[in-house]
């Protein structure tokens, strides 16, 4: 055809703006995606792209990839995109709108995806009927993987792992995921559409557009479920495939709208916009990183405490911990706090595993505590060997126990909850043994002890009780200092 | 054309590069204008081709087609010949056939 003639003609269907030039993440072929012949995918993507062109959204629109054969949708949407974990996109998507308020935010999920590993995620984000957009694309097996059994695929169909094919008594049924979301009060529009043939992909086009319509004019949740053609997992030709879609998968998933109150669903007032950056420590009641306390010069170099505080739940065991490593964190250091207790609330065993160094922790375990808090006898027979030597072990008792007497490190027995009682309260133990280890390890100020203290206990009777309960235990180890001697 | 001094509505063109032979197009061209071409592309792909007449530049093929942009579909204007818009040059240059 001659030039001339051509010149005649205008683009009505061509490559959509909302698609990269080039897709760089092949070397060659770069306006190529990675999509078998055939694939769902390639032409879902293509209405999307249709519709933020359609919609001029494409410098606010934000994608959510998934997991599985369409995870490198990044690369291939010339958007804002944010990758996923395996079924987290409503996840992603609900904490993009909501500190993006302005931003058009996409979920592109599969079924593997979004029906089984992400089934709460999606159900939760319906149900709180989020201001986003799902496309599910459901082709009825795990097609990345190589073909396993998906949530979705059909009663019969065969997969590697159902290879007499799917059977109600040992996979349960096929999911309805749109059926089942459109029990949910909060969703506005769901709606199940095909590739099987031209008028569904026809249909299919119109509904993406008016899920993605739907959040730009602000009216709430919105999922398009996509029955997609996979040739290659199926084992069929492009063409094959898609007549499967239509004479086949169709019957088990009927097309249509579960929901759809998009002429008459309100549009949401924009939520506020969320704090500036700078403002998340005044929010957070957090000290900002130019308020740190800065250590006594004599006591900068290497700092690197180790302290494990054991006991039983209620005794303040994880307190002492948290106090401790917000002191530490006042004071400029890197510190860790790992509690591990067990799910009574009171009377199991708790403890907590608490580092302060200067340079960065690689773990938050401690294995080897240069300071064992035992808050009662059992902890002590627990950990007692796990302190190196010249190292402290703090105990709430009169007595160590023979079986835990060692030579090579400082011991410290004292009945702490009955100094605390002496003070007013038992329950205040915690803190005269946080003295102690504060006077035993020298190395935070009594500043960031007492900016901790003041963060964590905002009653004011207790803030008063601990502070005393903190001098006494201080003094307690000054006092064991100069009455024994100590092998080091 | 399908006649002498007629145009026909629409014009295609395929991207020997980026189309993989699916099929897909040909399959939902309602006038059944696309054909499979015999030789391969430098790729390995039997890819689809214009049969050169009959377009109606429907857009469906464009639609069904799983690859961005290895389909274009091109509509007649009114227009005099010489005079078109940028995004008709733009699609001109990326996509020959």
């Amino acid at each position: 055809m001659s030039n001339a003639t051509e010149a005649e003609y205008e683009v009505a269907h061509g490559r959509p703006k909302a698609f990269y030039e080039n897709f760089e993440r092949k070397d060659e072929l770069q306006h190529q995606t990675h999509y078998c012949p055939g694939c769902g995918h390639g032409i879902v993507h293509k209405m999307l792209a249709q519709a933020i062109d359609e919609l001029g959204i494409q410098n606010r629109t934000i994608l959510i990839s998934p997991v599985g054969c369409s995870v490198f949708a990044y690369y291939y949407f010339d958007v804002g995109n944010v990758q996923g974990a395996h079924g987290r996109a409503p996840a992603v998507a609900t904490a993009v709108k909501r500190s993006q308020p302005q931003s058009i935010v996409i979920g592109y999920q599969g079924d593997g995806d979004l029906a089984a590993i992400g089934s709460a995620e999606i159900l939760h984000a319906a149900n709180r009927g989020e201001n986003i957009t799902v496309i599910f694309v459901n082709n009825a097996i795990y097609s990345m993987t190589g073909g396993q059994v998906a949530p979705t695929t059909l009663l019969g169909q065969r997969s590697t792992t159902t290879p007499n094919g799917r059977s109600a008594a040992n996979e349960g049924y096929p999911l309805h995921v749109s059926e089942l979301l459109a029990t949910l009060e909060a969703p506005v529009y769901i709606e199940r559409v095909g590739l099987g043939d031209n008028r569904q992909v026809a249909q299919a086009q119109h509904a993406v557009r008016r899920a993605v319509e739907n959040q730009v004019r602000g009216l709430g949740f919105s999922l398009v479920e996509v029955l997609s053609p996979c040739p290659t997992i199926w084992k069929m030709s492009p063409v094959e495939a898609q007549h499967w879609v239509r004479e086949v998968m169709e019957k088990t998933f009927p097309l249509g709208a579960f929901r759809d109150r998009t002429k008459d669903a309100p549009a949401k007032a924009a939520p506020p916009a969320a704090p500036a950056l700078e403002d998340i420590s005044r929010i957070l009641g957090v000290a900002d990183e130019g308020a740190v306390e800065e250590i006594d010069a004599e006591a900068k170099g290497a700092v690197d405490l180790q302290v494990r505080v054991a006991g039983f739940g209620g005794q303040g065991v994880l307190l002492l911990g948290e106090v401790l490593a917000e002191a530490g964190l006042h004071a400029g250091l890197q510190v860790s706090w790992l509690p591990s207790y067990g799910p009574e609330m009171r009377s199991g065993t708790s403890n907590c595993h608490v580092r302060l160094a200067r340079e960065p922790i690689d773990s938050p375990l401690v294995v080897h505590p240069d300071v064992l808090v035992a808050m009662n006898e059992p902890s002590l027979h627990k950990f007692c060997a796990s302190v190196p030597p010249g190292g402290w072990i703090l105990y709430n008792g009169e007595t160590v126990p023979a079986e835990c007497e060692r030579k090579d490190l400082h011991i410290l027995a004292r009945p702490f909850t009955h100094v605390a009682d002496e003070l007013g309260d038992g329950r205040a133990g915690n803190m005269v043994i946080l003295g102690a280890l504060l006077e035993a390890t020298p190395i935070l100020p009594q500043a960031s002890v007492d900016a901790a203290l003041g963060q964590l206990v905002k009653n004011p009777r207790w803030l008063a009780l601990d502070e005393r309960a903190l001098a006494r235990g201080r003094e307690l180890l000054r006092e064991s200092l100069q009455g024994v001697c100590h092998d080091g | 054309m399908t006649d002498a001094g007629k145009r026909d509505r629409g014009l295609l063109r395929v991207d020997q590069d980026e189309c993989k032979g699916c099929g897909l197009c040909i399959e939902a061209c309602p006038p059944h204008v696309i054909q499979m071409m015999e030789r391969l592309n430098h790729y390995g792909y039997r890819t689809a081709v214009y049969a050169g007449a009959g377009c109606t530049g429907c857009g469906i093929c464009f639609m069904v087609c799983p690859e961005p942009g290895a389909i274009t579909v091109l509509r007649l204007t009114n227009r005099p010949a010489g005079r078109f818009d940028s995004e008709a040059e733009g699609a001109k240059r990326c996509a020959g056939n």
